[in-house]
């Protein structure tokens, strides 16, 4: 668009508005109530967008009626707010990706509409004499969010758009550093520069400058910083590691492997190597597994950071030749009903993380069209000022062929989203000279994603293998990781000024570590690009071939004729000093207890069953899981709720595609609690956990990989190491015990906090545990709800007094010391014979026994079914219901096959009866009405 | 038997295509996705269709609102060629985003009567299991229906409104009502509507993804169900 046009145009803008109720404003009048605002009454949501161009009467009429259905909406052009009533005018910052704007700037295009940019707003209007400080608190809590959004207060916002007329200019700013620059310095450059290095890190980019007898340029040590992350890197898994008795431990991710290549299963096709694990339960047909974190972007916006994360997850399996088909989510967040006098400065309240990442989340897996299937939800006041998201996706491939190292001569290939700024941490070069829009194109380290062009790559993903060679995903570092690791062992040389961008004036350092979502790099042979980019045109996806692999090993960066970046890839890949690093190992309570506390004895177990259903660990998520489509693709065979209404919590899920006999198993551990006790025994714990899921859906224990996901505090604190270490020594030992290898992983460090006492606090070491099994019929599947009055109910397993972390404990206010229960060496051959017994049809329900214990499981169970249970006379009921011994499972039987059951099984206790009368008749003689355990279940906050 | 040929029209953002392609063709139809980018390079005719199908997804991110763009597009895309079909006797299904679409595009309910989609009353997305009937002797794609449908909804705008429900109702234009809770506030309990042929059906919940009982949530139960491949069935039958 020629200048002279921009000079003569304005901004006009269409505000929006519903005639009934909009239903986001009862929220917002809700989470007022909470913030301490009783003085406002009402609130009026408008919709604004902002049109800059020239627009006529006729191009006005037709985004009005794009954009207002009369039916619903009124549309006003150009009004400002009466100032009768204070308001609130939204804008976000140009840049933050924005489906309206982007499709409203592609149709204008299209039709040769004459306006060239278009922003998105909001207005609040409010009811009731608000001050400045309600309004403040209003505006930063809830109404907008300053990382993606600005805002004015009873003034008209004024919008910013993208420039379309920046230019950047590539000048390379070299760093003064060379071989007599002191460590003093150089630290001084680590943290001006941001670059989170070490001293020996320092030292060895200065020696590796001073051998080229030249100056690093500020592309090549932000390229460093990046590549040697621990985002990146893994270096605390990579570390050599002292223990406090001196002695020094393989590192950790080395343990890993080896556990997992001793183990030799022949279903493993690779373990820990790329972006995903591969498995095979079947000839012909792959599965990629993977799990990511994405904590700290979900805790400062969380609706963005969540929605990245799910983005980023899928693209690690597409990044391994797979195409996408389930998605799996963990969250973590502090107690809903947090007072925001108790949040420390700056932090979210809870309710609004937990909302915006579930939307995050929500809209991400709804759009892309794939199912939201397994999870798990806690709450813990240590998650208050640091949430944390887990985000999985499972992809299939047939006749995987795995992606090579690049050939010489092979072009580099992006596809997808276009590059901006996203995710730059614009401090970093705060020396360099900045466009005029640079600090206000967002700079911001959290984007929106955009489901449909990653929903677009996957579909031109299904459609090309045959052109590329090597594939990996944009992530973390963008384009400086992903051509990095890909040129390993060959080289690549990179030409920025080819780059696909979002908007112009980006800078060559911009374009090169830009983190912008939605990108896939492919190394591709010259002869089949246009094939692949006839492919990409017809799916309406960029493709920019942006340089070639050389086989010179080196690393070249350009920007039209201005090297930025020439580094031998040797260096960047293996040129980091290994870490060495100290660990305390913790010693945890190895005490016995005889028999259950007095604290669990003494209460009516009425009230005890109703205190735990009431826990927002354990009671309902249905209202987070309706949030998600977990029908799409039909290939969902048992859900994550069932029963008569649909509201039972199950166990595992099972993905079967519809036609197909066999499918998987996912099933997710995590206790956090454990952890902060006991954390080798947490890792079996959560092990069990994760198996004991898949198998009462009807999958085989025998045939199990697993998927590690570590969030952990600082690591240099020798107790969290420590800590880190005896949970990946739990991890082996389970692993080994279940003959189910690891085959990904991924660890999240430096989960910290400042607590209200001043310090800082690690998040409770939580480790989250996906397991993927082999289900050979998936018509053979079991769900957990009762399903008929008079069927008996037997326990599988042995109960043991171990209250440590229990569940009980926290839902009574109890001490929650005490052991944390111990493994049950029994139970992999226990879960075999259910295995055996589900395949035959012998099982009417099965349910496993976790946060709780037999008591939760038991009213899932009567809550699905909507029956009822009357309880036998049991010895130490208190332990048996109310206990969370590992290994334990609650199935109903026809009656006629329970003697068979008792048989079959040696650690076995027939609990009592199905009863068609909807009560809990418990071991105690109190009774639990169903209506009242519903009641209790779905009052959490 | 012959195996009418059914068009598949996905936008970018349209998901559930797979899904109502393996219905259409497990209820023997032969399923055929066409881009709307293909029609822009190729305009097929889409008079070689017995059956044309809009099927779910978020198409074009529902930038704007649901089905606003896609309509824009089919109309920009395809002229008068859908409309055409229709009046030869195509028939025509929209799903979720679909019926979202056939809104836009005027061709539901049509005869100057008023509808729209509106965000459920409830404020969010929602997937969920409801239970639909067949209310019209009209729509040929479910007038012959022998039982209600069980199968899932998922949608974030699906709240039908209209001024017209009385007439409506009148001219037997209501073809699906939710038998189970309504999930999203519509008017009416109205879960589809047809157009005055009775060919032209939009519909909000998702009979393709219960077309086998594998995918029936109940089957472990022996609850009776209703299996949405037989509206499926209905079409393919009345296209033969």
């Amino acid at each position: 668009m020629a200048g002279g046009a921009r000079t003569n145009s304005t901004v006009q803008h269409i505000c929006v508005e519903y005639l009934a109720d909009d239903p986001r404003i009862a929220p917002i009048l809700a989470a007022a109530r909470d913030l301490g605002i009783h003085t406002l009454t009402n609130l009026h949501l408008a919709d604004l967008v902002f049109i800059e161009g020239n627009v006529d009467n006729s191009t006005r009429a037709l985004l009005e009626s794009l954009l207002v259905d009369p039916l619903l909406q009124r549309g006003t052009w150009n009004d400002t707010p009466q100032n009768l009533r204070r308001y609130v005018e939204t804008a976000m910052h140009p840049g933050v990706a924005d489906s309206t704007t982007d499709q409203l700037v592609r149709l204008g295009e299209r039709m040769g509409l004459g306006f060239f940019g278009v922003a998105t707003g909001k207005r609040f209007v409010f009811e009731g004499p608000l001050s400045d400080d309600e309004l403040d608190r209003l505006v930063a809590s809830e109404l907008a969010n300053a990382i993606i959004e600005r805002w004015s207060i009873d003034t008209p916002i004024a919008p910013s758009f993208v420039n379309p007329d920046a230019r950047a200019t590539a000048t390379v700013e070299l760093v003064t550093l060379d071989a007599t620059t002191e460590l003093e310095h150089l630290r001084t450059i680590n943290v001006e520069r941001g670059l989170a290095l070490d001293d020996a890190e320092l030292l060895a980019v200065r020696d590796y400058f001073a051998g080229l007898g030249r100056l690093p340029t500020d592309v090549e040590l932000e390229t460093i910083a990046q590549t040697w992350s621990e985002h990146c890197s893994h270096k605390t898994f990579r570390a050599s590691i002292t223990l406090d008795d001196g002695s020094v431990i393989e590192p950790l991710l080395a343990q890993l492997r080896r556990s997992t290549s001793s183990l030799n299963r022949d279903f493993v096709v690779s373990a820990f190597d790329g972006n995903a694990g591969i498995i095979s339960f079947e000839p012909g047909r792959t599965l990629a597994l993977k799990c990511e974190t994405h904590n700290h972007p979900s805790a400062i916006e969380p609706f963005g950071g969540a929605n990245t994360g799910v983005g980023g997850v899928i693209r690690d399996i597409m990044g391994s030749a797979h195409h996408p088909i389930a998605c799996t989510n963990v969250l973590c967040f502090g107690p809903p009903n947090t007072p925001h006098r108790a949040l420390p400065v700056g932090v979210l309240p809870p309710r609004r993380i937990r909302s915006g990442v579930v939307a995050g989340i929500a809209d991400y897996g709804n759009k892309i069209g794939l199912p939201t299937v397994a999870g798990a939800v806690l709450y813990d006041a240590g998650y208050t000022a640091n949430p944390l998201v887990f985000a999985g996706c499972i992809g299939t491939a047939t006749h995987y062929e795995a992606p090579v190292a690049p050939q010489p001569g092979d072009r580099i290939c992006v596809l997808g989203g276009g590059t901006g700024r996203d995710g730059l941490r614009g401090a970093t070069f705060s020396s360099m000279t900045m466009d005029a829009s640079t600090g206000d194109v967002s700079g911001a380290s959290v984007q929106i994603g955009d489901p449909i062009t990653e929903k677009l790559l996957i579909d031109v993903l299904a459609n090309t293998r045959p052109y590329y060679r090597s594939i990996t995903d944009c992530g973390a570092g963008g384009l400086s990781s992903a051509v990095g690791e890909m040129a390993q062992g060959v080289g690549a040389n990179v030409d920025l000024s080819c780059v696909h961008l979002k908007y112009p004036g980006l800078a060559p350092w911009e374009i090169w570590l830009s983190e912008a979502q939605e990108r896939m790099v492919l190394g591709v042979p010259p002869e089949h690009v246009d094939a692949l980019r006839r492919v990409c045109e017809r799916h309406g996806v960029v493709c920019s071939d942006i340089g070639m692999f050389t086989g010179d090993d080196r690393l070249t960066v350009r920007f039209g004729d201005t090297t930025v970046l020439d580094c031998e890839l040797d260096f960047l890949h293996d040129g980091r000093p290994q870490r060495a690093m100290r660990a305390v190992l913790p010693r945890p309570n190895a005490q016995h207890q005889d028999a259950a506390p007095p604290w669990i004895t003494a209460p009516p177990m009425r009230d005890i069953v109703l205190a735990l259903l009431a826990h927002p660990n354990i009671a309902s998520k249905a209202d987070i899981i309706h949030r998600f489509d977990t029908e799409i693709r039909g290939a969902t065979a048992s859900r994550p709720l069932v029963g008569v209404a649909l509201d039972g919590h199950g166990d595992g899920v099972v993905i079967a595609e519809p036609c197909a006999r066999n499918g998987f198993a996912i099933g997710i551990g995590i206790n956090p609690y454990y952890g902060l006790l006991d954390p080798r025994r947490m890792a079996l714990a959560v092990i069990d956990e994760a198996i004991r899921n898949v198998v009462c859906v009807g999958a085989n224990p025998d045939r199990v990989a697993l998927l590690d996901n570590f969030s952990w505090g600082d690591p240099r604190r020798e107790t969290t190491l420590g800590a880190l270490v005896a949970a990946v020594g739990g991890c082996i030992e389970g692993a080994e015990a279940f003959r189910a290898p690891f085959v990904s992983g991924k660890d999240s460090l430096n989960n910290e906090y400042l607590g209200s006492d001043g310090l800082r606090h690690a998040v409770p070491p939580t480790l989250v545990i996906t397991a993927i099994a082999d289900v050979a019929d998936a018509d053979a599947t079991v769900t957990a709800d009762f399903k008929r009055a008079g069927n008996i109910v037997i326990l599988l397993g042995r109960s043991l007094p171990e209250f440590g972390a229990s569940h009980a404990a926290m839902a009574l206010g109890a001490q929650p010391d005490g052991p944390v229960p111990t493994f049950d060496t029994n139970a992999p051959a226990r879960y075999q014979t259910l295995h055996t017994t589900i395949a035959e049809g012998l099982i009417s329900a099965c349910h496993d026994c976790a946060e709780g214990g037999v008591a939760v499981a038991v009213a899932e169970m009567a809550i699905g079914g909507r029956l009822g249970m009357s309880f036998a006379p049991i010895p130490d009921a208190s332990v048996v219901l109310f206990g969370e011994s590992l290994g334990r499972i609650v199935i109903e039987v026809a009656p006629e096959h329970a003697d068979e059951i008792t048989r079959r099984f040696a650690e076995s206790l027939v609990l009592g009866t199905v009863i068609a009368d909807e009560t809990l008749h418990l071991p105690d003689g109190t009774q639990c009405p169903l209506h009242a355990v519903i009641a209790a279940w779905t009052s959490a906050p | 038997m012959n195996r009418p040929d059914a068009l598949v029209i996905a936008a970018p953002g349209t998901n559930r295509d797979a899904d109502v392609g393996f219905a259409l063709e497990r209820a023997g139809a032969r399923a055929n996705t066409v881009l709307v980018n293909d029609f822009m390079q190729d305009a097929t005719r889409t008079d070689d269709f017995g059956i044309i199908v809009l099927a779910g997804g978020f198409s074009y991110a529902d930038a704007l609102g649901a089905g606003r763009l896609f309509a824009l597009e089919i109309d920009h895309a395809l002229g008068e060629s859908l409309r055409r079909a229709v009046q030869a006797g195509a028939l025509v299904l929209g799903i979720c985003n679909g019926f979202q679409t056939l809104v836009r595009l005027g061709l539901l309910p049509g005869d100057d009567m008023t509808g729209a989609l509106a965000h459920n009353d409830g404020g969010t997305f929602v997937c969920q299991w409801v239970r639909i009937r067949a209310t019209s002797s009209l729509c040929v794609w479910t007038k012959n229906l022998d039982a209600e449908i069980d199968c899932p909804i998922a949608h974030g705008e699906g709240r039908f409104v209209t001024d017209d429900l009385a007439a409506l109702r009148q001219h037997d234009r209501i073809a699906l009502q939710y038998s189970s809770t309504n999930p999203n506030g519509s008017m009416g309990d109205v879960a589809g509507i047809c157009d005055a042929t009775g060919r032209v059906l939009g519909l909000m919940p998702h009979p393709e993804n219960h077309v086998v009982d594998r995918q029936n949530p109940w089957r472990q139960r022996g609850t009776p169900v209703g299996i949405g491949l037989r509206l499926f069935e209905e079409g393919v039958r009345h296209a033969r």
